[in-house]
């Protein structure tokens, strides 16, 4: 049974094959969703906390946790939603925002914590951009036009 | 046990849910695409913030009727209520939102006004909620108001903008403003529950009315006198709008009880 050669870190590495499925190139790892693995034998918990309260990614996230652990060889799965502390983009790896980038999202900023003009463009680096809406097309996301290379983007917002 | 905990939770998820079903109307009729998916992610929040409430009501539902019933950590195997059941279950003159929420969209001018008056309350709201004894509430509030923080700043920026836009965006605040005014003082009009749990709406009304009249006299809009006020919505008194919403909502679940995705 491979589940008894498994420590908590090892399934920290597992649970980063688990992407955000609105976000691909980020781990739920990356993102900070899992807060904690608590293991007894052939059973784990896994805790995990919502982005937004109306993150409609959760259910799918928990979904994959669950595949991923039984295809370990885990007997019970537990996955047990916490909203206290609630989530932060703080808790976001520098791998994660790097990856963001690279994606063409722009990362959280400590700058604009409020979205504003002037975020840096994640495909031209420039930072004489335009905030086009506090809204996008996902709950955690503001959106942008860059004035010199003209590309619309996203900007993963400070939460 | 007191009742006060679960109809005030309740009426917490009650309203969140009204308000996102109505802003849902707009989706795929926003006046620019961008103001469609402000709206619409406005109301996803309140979607989520409403599970939350329905999630915890249910829960103290069934301790309370099956004391000794277990309660699994993930809360899924419970007997009885369920956040589904709540909300597509329970009757008109058992919902508890705030007459506010259900009302009619109106225009655009309107549906900014209301999520701007309702938003500005809920932020303050919120802020006191964080704070409760009730370490459930408190948690929810303090995840949910971060959302808020978004909600409050681009309704105030709206009102601002067809407040002090044209002839025409003017007129039609104005008209707003004689539409929901009236359904403001619910507000502030503490239901047994709410003094139970120990919310101080008397602050709560004073921040909130510095804050309309700051956004009001940005936006060159008047700021009504004290008149009638309109109550009934906390106690399950209705409009007659709510029985539509409902209608509408609750459809597939009463055809076809129990189907899912």
């Amino acid at each position: 049974m491979m589940y008894k050669t498994i420590d908590k870190k090892m399934l920290f590495s597992y649970l980063e094959e688990i992407k955000d499925p609105e976000v691909p190139v980020l781990s739920i790892i990356d993102l900070g969703i899992v807060r904690d693995i608590v293991l007894h034998d052939d059973e784990v918990e896994v805790f995990i906390t919502p982005t937004y309260s109306g993150c409609p990614a959760m259910d799918m996230i928990a979904t994959e946790i669950r595949v991923e652990l039984a295809t370990l060889g885990f007997k019970k799965v537990i996955i047990t939603q916490t909203i206290s502390p609630p989530w932060t983009t703080d808790w976001m790896s520098d791998e994660g925002k790097r990856k963001l980038k690279a994606y063409g999202i722009a990362a959280p900023d400590k700058r604009f914590v409020i979205p504003a003009d002037g975020v840096e463009c994640p495909l031209c680096n420039s930072t004489d951009t335009k905030l086009m809406s506090a809204f996008s097309s996902t709950a955690c996301k503001s959106l942008y036009q860059c004035n010199d290379c003209k590309e619309p983007f996203d900007y993963f917002k400070c939460h | 046990m007191d009742n006060s905990l679960i109809n005030y939770t309740l009426h917490l998820a009650d309203t969140t849910l009204i308000l996102s079903q109505r802003n849902s109307e707009w989706c795929g009729h926003g006046p620019i695409l961008e103001q469609d998916i402000a709206i619409t992610n406005i109301s996803l929040d309140l979607l989520g913030q409403s599970r939350n409430f329905y999630q915890y009501a249910a829960q103290l539902i069934n301790f309370s009727k099956h004391s000794e019933a277990k309660v699994s950590p993930s809360g899924g195997d419970l007997e009885g209520a369920s956040e589904d059941s709540l909300a597509y279950l329970r009757t008109e003159r058992e919902f508890k939102n705030l007459l506010l929420v259900e009302l009619q969209n109106g225009d655009w001018g309107q549906t900014v006004l209301r999520q701007f008056f309702f938003s500005q309350f809920q932020y303050l709201l919120f802020e006191q909620l964080q704070q409760s004894k009730d370490e459930q509430l408190a948690a929810i509030a303090a995840k949910a108001i971060k959302e808020t923080t978004y909600h409050v700043r681009w309704s105030s920026e709206w009102v601002i903008r067809l407040g002090d836009g044209t002839d025409e965006s003017h007129q039609r605040m104005l008209h707003a403003i004689d539409e929901l005014w009236r359904y403001t003082g619910e507000l502030f009009e503490a239901a047994e529950y709410e003094t139970a749990m120990g919310i101080d709406l008397a602050a709560i009304k004073q921040k909130w009315t510095e804050k309309v009249i700051a956004v009001f006299d940005e936006a060159t809009l008047p700021v009504p006198e004290n008149s009638f006020m309109q109550l009934g919505g906390k106690k399950g008194v209705h409009t007659e709008q709510l029985g539509y919403i409902l209608t509408e909502l609750q459809y597939m679940q009463r055809t076809y009880p129990n189907s899912n995705w």
